[in-house]
């Protein structure tokens, strides 16, 4: 029965990278690191629920199969077809976001990160809504990066998922999203909360790619 | 075997024999190049060399499935084309419905019509009816913001992605008395005189190109465009066997079309200018996208389409 969900996991999970590929021809940029296994945080913004599925699709194998994104329990254990997808084909660390619930989020990313696993995680917290190109992004970024500072951290821009599918549309729209890959980053010694954060949202803005914006 | 497929044979036969030449020229020149002395122009020169191999594969097969071949062939090229073009062009939210009935919709009906022979639908469906009908679309979402731009690009793109694609394989339509059903050739014809041209254009304005044709836009310059073009009409009318015009009149008609071509070519370019990028896309290796490779035969189709039409059918 193990064996058989692991199957199916593996089924639904190259179904939904070649789905990627297909509607979105999702391309990866490889700006500042080189695809290689490596530890790593990748860090990106977060405009849509593609984001994650698109950053992992572009992942190669053997990439992808130690990347563990960062997600919210409450989204990913809403029903039984999200609970098989979220855990067990993306292999997602699920974080309580319940303000009653006193679990300590960071303990399960260190834990993760100690096994071996790189994290995608999306350090604005929540989807942006909003016309700026980020919002502030939380403290968890900063510290898992000053728990684990051999970590490389990756700033990441998944770039025209808003207009692949806006918010409240139904039918995705076949435009070509690219995922760039910056420099890795890391908590410089003595670098406060509010300097580091800032100079990550930096390096995450430096990758969004050429063209006009409009 | 028929003795169109007996042609087609022979056609991609040749093309591959051409492509033997390029890939043992390029290893050629690596094998005289030190190992530790990095060649760029000679490693784009390979990749485009490989990327070539795949377009000819792709299309002599098409071509020997017949019509239905080269609908799908093209129609899938539509699809890229305009995915890149409309990943580039101004839209809002407003636009969503209107541009995935673009995607969904006025795409495929163009290639049902073509592929059903309905010469006056497929004539007029996008330039009619897409234009009219999905403005309305966009109106209806009330976002009266850069209205005349939205439009105005989605239009364009689909002008260029859909309607003049879809008239390679509309070629196929045209009666032309005592050519029978090797109308397939055009196609063929059409596709070969205009990338060889081009081939040769980069070529001849590497080698002696002086005068730039349109500063800050493109390296393309007059000495190659009219090396390209006087090539392209000898190669067409070497390859006047396979056409109904006759040798002077497929050396005419392959000018024609690789001279509208390598102008379409400055558009193209001068939408990418505007837009910052260098490329559509990088779909095909060493090429870009679809309109970088394709972006000669797109604006040549129409034109090549017409003359055939008008003087032939």
């Amino acid at each position: 029965m193990k064996f058989l969900r692991q199957f199916a996991a593996r089924i639904v999970g190259q179904s939904i990278r070649i789905f990627a590929r297909a509607i979105t021809a999702v391309r990866a940029e490889w700006k500042g690191i080189e695809p290689v296994p490596k530890q790593r945080v990748y860090f990106a913004n977060h405009v849509s629920n593609a984001d994650m599925p698109m950053i992992w699709s572009v992942l190669p194998p053997a990439l992808r199969r130690t990347v563990r994104p960062v997600a919210a329990a409450d989204y990913w254990l809403k029903n039984k077809l999200r609970a098989f997808v979220g855990p067990e084909v993306f292999n997602c660390v699920l974080i309580d976001r319940r303000p009653e619930v006193d679990d300590k989020p960071l303990d399960r990313i260190i834990e993760a990160l100690d096994e071996g696993a790189s994290l995608i995680i999306f350090p604005e917290g929540n989807r942006n809504m909003t016309d700026d190109p980020l919002l502030p992004f939380k403290a968890g970024l900063y510290n898992m990066g000053l728990a684990r500072p051999d970590v490389d951290l990756v700033p990441t821009w998944v770039a025209n998922l808003t207009e692949i599918m806006p918010k409240g549309e139904v039918i995705p729209l076949p435009l070509i999203c690219t995922v760039t890959f910056g420099e890795p980053i890391h908590v410089s010694e003595g670098e406060s909360k509010d300097a580091f954060l800032r100079r990550a949202a930096d390096a995450l803005l430096a990758c969004r790619p050429e063209g006009r914006k409009t | 075997m028929t003795s169109t497929t007996a042609d087609i044979l022979l056609l991609a036969f040749g093309s591959f024999g051409i492509l033997i030449g390029l890939t043992v020229l390029g290893e050629i020149l690596r094998a005289r190049q030190p190992v530790h002395e990095p060649n760029p122009v000679l490693d784009t020169y390979m990749t485009r060399v490989q990327s070539w191999w795949g377009m000819v594969a792709f299309v002599g097969i098409a071509l020997l499935l017949g019509k239905i071949g080269v609908m799908v062939l093209f129609a899938f090229a539509s699809f890229a084309a305009l995915r890149e073009i409309l990943t580039l062009t101004t839209k809002s939210q407003a636009d969503h419905l209107a541009l995935a009935t673009a995607f969904f919709v006025i795409l495929p009906l163009q290639y049902l019509f073509v592929g059903l022979g309905w010469t006056g639908l497929y004539i007029v469906f996008i330039p009619v009816y897409a234009f009219l009908f999905l403005p309305m679309v966009s109106a209806l979402r009330g976002n009266p913001q850069r209205f005349l731009i939205r439009v105005a690009e989605t239009q364009w793109a689909l002008m260029i992605a859909v309607y003049c694609v879809s008239l390679v394989p509309a070629l196929m339509n045209i009666d032309i008395a005592g050519y029978g059903d090797r109308s397939l050739l055009l196609v063929a014809f059409l596709v070969m005189v205009v990338q060889f041209g081009d081939l040769l254009d980069f070529f001849f304005g590497r080698r002696f190109g002086r005068h730039r044709i349109a500063k800050g836009l493109s390296p393309k310059t007059w000495e190659g465009m009219v090396c390209g073009i006087v090539c392209a009409m000898a190669i067409g009318a070497v390859l006047h066997w396979i056409t109904p015009f006759g040798a002077l009149g497929a050396a005419l008609m392959a000018g024609a079309a690789s001279a509208v071509g390598m102008f379409g070519n400055l558009v193209v370019a001068a939408i990418k200018r505007d837009r910052g990028v260098k490329d559509w896309s990088h779909l095909i290796p060493g090429q870009g996208g679809f309109v970088d490779q394709l972006d000669s035969v797109i604006f040549a189709a129409p034109v090549f389409y017409q003359l055939t039409k008008f003087f032939y059918g």
